[in-house]
């Protein structure tokens, strides 16, 4: 017998990791073309008050969920012209767009503080969504949440199977190999930072839209650089960032659960789970050094300029 | 080509600086407040409450005072900074509200021995250095009886910040006041570490309600446990500000922090020259730096009754919060019968009453 809790509190983990995936497997694409983006929380935090701000004024949920991603995306293109068109460091152009992302989203922000957005629809299809747990977990869930599953779908495909996702890799890997054959590496490479960008948009959204539908300033509270470790935790694979993003909003939300119930573990050794399993598996992965490292982009970081 | 350059950059100093001095007249007559917090002020709950007694005070006192705030400012070497930044250009009068901002204040004050400061929820005072605190324990213990008397299922959820003196003593107040109404009644606690952090915050709200809450209270600084409640059908009690915006339904009050009545007094005494340093008021329900919200529509008019009665109670004094006998979870006796838990054990508080389950983490 299933106990009663246990569907909401997948449902829970569900909201959780949402936010997760989409940062995460935004900066992937973003880093398989060899640009670091620190950007993440900034690009988040724009998306989050764009799609609110957005679906206040027109009450439309898809206005609202492309908003969001433009605002991810604008962002993103300030921090693509800065670090691929005028070469500036790509470390500190990134930090300095989540400080960016984080002010400006708070002077935009003062207007809607107080307002409130109905959410985002949920599927709901006769008997289906009724199914015990299966029902509820994978027929009743946002617009939002299918889309975070298509887009590891979509990018795990593009990236291995396509043309144009060997062309990221091979920017990532050897920019001057690419660029000797022809390619024009800063387009790539910028194309890839907007994807990314357009992400991270998305994540900010469901924050706003779905997780806590109300706009506060800094309500990201951090996770954009959650998105970032599992990035690496991942080591750079779109399926591993997915498991990843679950396995995180899982402990979080099971060890809220354990409080509730009463389990006596101390509670911030429960909170620092999450950490603890990624800092774990990044030792295990990184135990076999040359397997982890072929799937480290080579030229992650490195700015490109074909005179250099 | 060098030399326009500094000419330029001369010029452009120039005007910067005639620039600050545009913006800020300096007139003796004035008298400069100054306000540190340490969040945005459209938190909707710490700060901006604290800026809400800002305004009140622009407008109480009118032309005679000119306030200034900064916001978002870190505890630690920043706090510091920005508070000898607004000593040093002509504050009279600083109000630091955030309890991490207590050694930095403590030690501007000694620098500044002209200027006067106000630190909100710390203990160190000095000759021109006073404390204050709000006792929002009075406004839980009307809460907590409201609750008691609300919930179907005899579970009341608390979302918890961190386990510090305040937080127990919110948690304490509740609980006692609910189980003197109700004596089925219990407590889940959850706590998020984090003053704030919707989405977890919004998590914990969740577990708390899977887990057979019906009833939401907290002491972390957003909006989002109330945003579930109301989405789930639930209740809740806002905390620092009313909270309706986000749960028009769900809110059966909310315990407002009201820091205008403390703001006009002293900087009043400012003005005419009485204000005196090495002093602590922890203001409640009495004083008003404790308010709450309207209460809802569907609490049964005996119950609003009764939490009024608590409500005045606690203004003439006939009712206290931790009023004896009390004991901790081991069953000690930690406010003997007939006695009233003095300041120095509120500040100190580090115990769950008896009742309560689980433990305090470490």
């Amino acid at each position: 017998m299933m106990p009663d809790w246990l569907t909401p509190a997948i449902l829970t983990i569900v909201t959780a990791s949402t936010p997760l995936v989409f940062a995460a497997v935004g900066e992937i694409v973003v880093e398989k073309s060899g640009v670091l983006n620190l950007g993440i929380e900034g690009m988040m935090i724009i998306g989050a008050i764009a799609a609110f701000a957005i679906g206040v004024n027109t009450g439309s949920a898809t206005m609202a969920i492309i908003g969001g991603a433009v605002g991810g995306m604008l962002m993103a293109l300030i921090f693509g012209v800065l670090t691929l068109n005028l070469l500036a460091n790509q470390v500190a152009t990134g930090l300095a767009l989540t400080l960016f992302g984080l002010g400006l989203s708070a002077l935009i922000g003062h207007a809607y503080v107080g307002k409130t957005f109905p959410g985002l629809p949920k599927l709901d299809i006769p008997v289906l969504s009724d199914t015990p747990l299966v029902g509820p977990l994978i027929f009743g869930q946002d617009f939002l949440v299918y889309f975070s599953v298509a887009s590891v779908i979509f990018v795990g495909w593009f990236l291995n199977k396509t043309r144009w996702g060997l062309l990221v890799r091979a920017v990532g890997e050897n920019h001057d190999a690419a660029y000797a054959i022809g390619y024009s590496v800063k387009l790539v490479r910028m194309m890839a930072v907007l994807f990314g960008g357009a992400l991270a948009g998305l994540g900010g959204a469901y924050l706003s839209l779905a997780y806590t539908p109300f706009w506060v300033e800094n309500m990201t509270a951090g996770r954009g650089w959650i998105a970032l470790a599992l990035v690496v935790f991942a080591s750079w694979k779109p399926l591993r960032a997915f498991i990843g993003a679950y396995l995180f909003g899982g402990i979080t939300i099971i060890q809220l659960h354990g409080q509730g119930i009463g389990v006596d573990i101390p509670a911030p050794i429960m909170s620092m789970f999450p950490y603890l399993a990624t800092v774990i598996v990044l030792v295990l992965i990184s135990k076999d050094a040359s397997r982890s490292l072929l799937n480290a982009p080579a030229c992650l970081g490195r700015s490109f300029h074909p005179s250099s | 080509m060098k030399k326009l350059n500094y000419l330029v950059r001369l010029s452009l100093a120039a005007i910067v600086i005639s620039g600050f001095a545009l913006v800020s007249p300096v007139n003796s007559e004035d008298l400069k407040v100054g306000f540190v917090y340490v969040g945005p002020v459209s938190d909707h709950g710490w700060n901006y409450e604290h800026d809400q007694g800002r305004k009140a005070l622009e407008k109480a006192l009118g032309s005679k005072v000119k306030t200034s705030y900064v916001e978002s400012v870190p505890e630690g070497a920043d706090a510091a900074r920005v508070i000898t930044k607004m000593a040093s250009s002509g504050h009279g009068l600083i109000y630091t509200t955030s309890f991490g901002y207590m050694n930095p204040t403590l030690k501007v004050a000694k620098k500044f021995p002209k200027v006067k400061f106000e630190h909100a929820t710390g203990y160190k005072r000095s000759k021109n250095l006073n404390t204050y605190s709000g006792r929002f324990y009075e406004g839980r213990h009307v809460a907590g009886l409201i609750a008691g008397k609300m919930t179907k299922s005899n579970v009341l959820g608390y979302v918890a910040s961190f386990p510090i003196p305040e937080v127990l003593r919110g948690i304490n107040a509740t609980f006692l006041a609910a189980r003197s109404v109700n004596p089925k009644v219990r407590i889940k606690i959850i706590w998020v570490f984090t003053w704030f952090d919707p989405g977890k915050e919004a998590d914990a709200t969740k577990t708390l309600i899977d887990q057979g809450a019906d009833i939401i209270l907290q002491h972390t600084d957003s909006p989002a446990p109330m945003q579930v409640a109301e989405k789930r059908g639930k209740w809740a009690i806002g905390q620092a500000s009313d909270m309706s915006a986000y749960g028009p339904k769900a809110q059966l009050t909310a315990i407002i922090n009201n820091w205008a009545p403390y703001y006009i007094q002293r900087t009043k005494e400012v003005l005419n020259g009485t204000w005196k340093g090495n002093q602590d008021i922890w203001g409640g329900f009495k004083y008003g730096t404790v308010k709450l919200a309207p209460y809802n529509k569907a609490i049964p008019a005996d119950v609003v009754a009764m939490a009024e009665k608590a409500r005045k109670g606690i203004m003439d004094g006939s009712v206290h919060a931790f009023q004896g006998p009390i004991k901790d979870q081991s069953g000690k006796i930690v406010i003997k019968a007939g006695e009233r838990a003095n300041d120095g054990m509120l500040a100190k508080m580090n115990f769950y009453v008896e009742g309560i389950e689980g433990k305090i983490p470490k």
